[in-house]
């Protein structure tokens, strides 16, 4: 495979006018929706500062919580499973599976189980793996990436979906009415729920005094898939507990309303514990692994550690002008995006994906969204700085990787030109006289000029001018 | 930002130009100081001056912006405010000065400076109150708010407040006027394939509004969008809001 690229992915998405004009339009009503929910910004700011406080306060005490979590949840009856990496979360999910001897699973929604590149795992050692969150159950389909971490499928619009549906599954005629679409998917997936033998989620939040984990949907997949199987195994990232239960309906709040505008999902499940004796349904055996993938790195940074308060509501990405203009498969990584640009190289390293923190104009505008106020820019700017640090060794892991001599000169260059007045003063009435007789179409003017005009060097420069009229000095 | 506490008006102020607009746009650093020193004040412009440092800051090269910005702190020394014309400097200077400088010799002297920095317009509103009588003909103008002024330096209302002033001009609203041009310096020359279709974008409203000039607070959204549109022939002036304002309320004769 070869080295995943930003500006490769995102270059050939700017050219393809569908997916252009498919984003734009998912994206504008994704904002519309999200500002008609917080009309009173007064409300909103409140929420967030209480979203971002309830969030800073459990990642302050995480080790402690999730301790407390697996306590309360083993007292319930959930068994509780530890994994370093996402081979070893993996390997847990498939010895449960064995033990249960477990052949079909159905799969809610979950971004950590595409972290652990979980059905790809599971399908090589024989195990048939069912999304049934809609989105995803088409991109399965597509054998296809999301796009989206709400949205998986909004690349794709209903006639790219009808024609997919048509080709994929027997027996259906083409169609774009999108409820024959979810009718049909429907039928697919109700047969499978019944047959399969486990059922996978992810969690939203997990409530360390109860024990308790919340499961966010639209669909009610995520509460088939969590009751229907005889086992059920929830998969979460550490960060994603909470301290008290009276934590979680903020957080619910400013999740949906932030992700798709919605006051409050369709479904929203709290799972605490498997069947009991007497109880007519539910699975027999619930079980939650908790991975780590490298969030106790990003905890142990104070710069860094707002990264794990996100919620994943996706907002960044909906207001995001780069994403729009390129969609989430240009980023080449499971969580695109804004957030995505700053998790990703945390977890996976700037040696792997070093390119991510540099795909964004800094233009604040997911931060100005995000409902638990992480500081997107200033941890970007962090992490471009790390990426190009002369010493190897900072806190993310491949720190130094990207650094290149000849752009390094170039800077040293630009320092040498800019940190004293003389030389600046004498190089930049050099560029008056002569910058304009440089060619716009070499070096890295030509990037410019593609779609510019060359800039033109003024005659004179401001120091110039000010010294002529007699502005003081000093 | 929006809760900061204003000054009384001073008696001097310092002037700092940007790079962009020394070597670009000297007519617009010149009229920010016209400006400035028609409300009576004694404006100073250390000709040592040069960059804010910010090109390799957003780079990840803090130890070259540091040894620039060293450069900057040292030559405005006196307790003066410093009046920036851009949004995107300004916000260098006065936000990412301090994290820049922590635990180095200059600290102090880099966090008295910051909190001097103002954006232009937010001075001659905030501190200067400035009253504006508009001596040009009537004009339709459309206003470009920088990623920077608008979500960094919380500036939004200001310049709108100061054009607002301009009897003769007819401000025209812009479509998604507050997404991104796609300039996001050394961004347009990284990836200059999603910058293009950024600043396409929003050419493409600027000409929608009908406006004939274009009036943004920042050098390198003007040099973006404008170029942008020169290379497709349309004909929209580019103009700094230092120069506009200027321009249309100076008695030239
Ligand atoms: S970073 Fe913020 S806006 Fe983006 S997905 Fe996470 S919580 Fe939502």
């Amino acid at each position: 495979m070869t080295k995943a690229d930003f500006r490769a992915g995102a270059a050939r998405a700017v050219g393809d006018v569908q997916l252009r004009s498919n984003f734009r339009r998912a994206m504008d009503g994704l904002m519309e929706k999200r500002a008609a929910q917080f009309a009173d910004g007064e409300e909103l700011e409140r929420l967030r500062t209480l979203g971002e406080s309830i969030r800073s306060r459990s990642l302050a005490r995480l080790p402690e919580l999730l301790v407390q979590l697996e306590n309360n949840c083993r007292e319930n009856g959930i068994q509780v499973h530890w994994a370093e990496t996402a081979e070893d979360g993996n390997r847990i999910v498939l010895d449960i599976l064995k033990r249960r001897n477990a052949k079909t699973l159905v799969k809610g929604k979950s971004m950590v189980s595409e972290e652990m590149e979980l059905n790809h795992f599971l399908e090589a050692q024989g195990i048939e793996t069912l999304e049934s969150d809609l989105g995803e159950y088409i991109i399965q389909l597509a054998q296809e990436m999301p796009s989206h971490i709400v949205m998986p499928v909004i690349h794709r619009n209903t006639a790219q979906i009808a024609e997919l549906m048509e080709r994929k599954i027997a027996g259906v005629s083409y169609t774009e009415n999108p409820d024959e679409l979810c009718r049909i998917a429907r039928k697919v997936l109700r047969e499978k729920f019944y047959k399969a033998d486990a059922g996978i989620s992810g969690v939203n939040f997990a409530v360390a005094e109860t024990g308790t984990l919340c499961l966010v949907e639209n669909e009610g997949n995520g509460r088939m898939s969590t009751t229907a199987p005889k086992t059920h195994i929830a998969v979460m990232g550490i960060e994603k507990v909470v301290e008290h239960l009276q934590d979680v309906p903020p957080l619910l709040s400013l999740l949906t309303r932030s992700a798709t505008g919605q006051p409050i999902t369709t479904y929203f499940n709290m799972i605490s514990s498997p069947r009991r004796p007497g109880e007519q349904d539910g699975p027999q055996e619930v079980h939650l692994v908790l991975l780590d993938n490298g969030r106790s790195r990003i905890l142990a940074d104070p710069e860094l550690r707002p990264t794990l308060r996100c919620i994943r509501c996706g907002a960044c990405m909906n207001h995001c002008p780069v994403y729009t203009r390129v969609g989430g498969h240009a980023y080449q990584a499971v969580i695109p995006g804004p957030i995505g640009e700053i998790l990703t190289p945390q977890l996976r390293g700037l040696d792997v994906r070093g390119d991510m923190p540099f795909g964004s104009t800094l233009c604040n505008a997911c931060v100005e969204v995000c409902p638990v106020r992480i500081p997107i820019v200033d941890i970007l700017l962090r992490l471009r700085a790390e990426a190009n640090s002369p010493e190897q060794g900072g806190s993310v892991k491949g720190a130094g990787a990207k650094r290149e001599g000849k752009e390094a000169m170039a800077w040293k260059g630009w320092q040498a030109m800019h940190a004293s007045g003389a030389v600046y003063n004498g190089l930049s009435r050099l560029l008056a006289k002569t910058g304009n007789m440089m060619p716009g179409s070499v070096g890295p003017l030509k990037a410019w000029t593609a779609t510019r005009t060359k800039p033109r060097f003024a005659a004179r420069t401001l120091h110039q001018m000010t010294r002529k009229r007699g502005i003081p000095d000093e | 930002m929006s809760e900061r506490s204003y000054p009384e008006r001073p008696e001097s102020v310092y002037f700092f130009g940007t790079c962009l607009i020394d070597l670009f746009y000297p007519g617009a650093g010149m009229a920010g100081i016209e400006l400035l020193q028609r409300e009576g004040l004694n404006v100073i412009f250390p000709q040592a001056q040069s960059c804010c440092g910010q090109p390799a800051y957003n780079s990840g090269y803090r130890d070259e912006a540091r040894a620039v910005a060293r450069n900057q702190v040292r030559h405005f020394p006196k307790p003066y405010p410093v009046i920036v014309p851009s949004g995107s400097c300004a916000s260098m200077l006065r936000n990412r000065y301090p994290g820049l400088f922590e635990g180095d010799p200059d600290e102090g002297a880099a966090v008295g400076f910051s909190k001097r920095v103002y954006e232009l317009t937010e001075f001659l509103v905030h501190v200067l109150k400035v009253e504006l009588t508009d001596l040009g003909p009537p004009m339709k103008v459309t206003w470009h708010g920088s990623c920077s002024m608008q979500r960094e330096m919380g500036l939004r209302e200001e310049p709108r407040q100061l054009l607002a002033q301009l009897g003769n001009v007819d401000l025209r609203p812009l479509e998604r006027e507050r997404e991104c041009c796609g300039f996001g310096g050394t961004f347009s020359i990284k990836l200059p394939e999603i910058s293009a279709a950024m600043a396409g974008d929003k050419a493409g409203d600027v000409e929608r509004s009908g406006a004939e000039v274009l009036v943004s607070g920042d050098c390198g959204c003007l040099m973006n969008i404008a170029g942008t549109l020169e290379a497709r022939g349309r004909r929209v002036a580019p103009r700094h809001i230092a120069e506009f304002l200027w321009e249309r309320t100076h008695d030239k004769g």
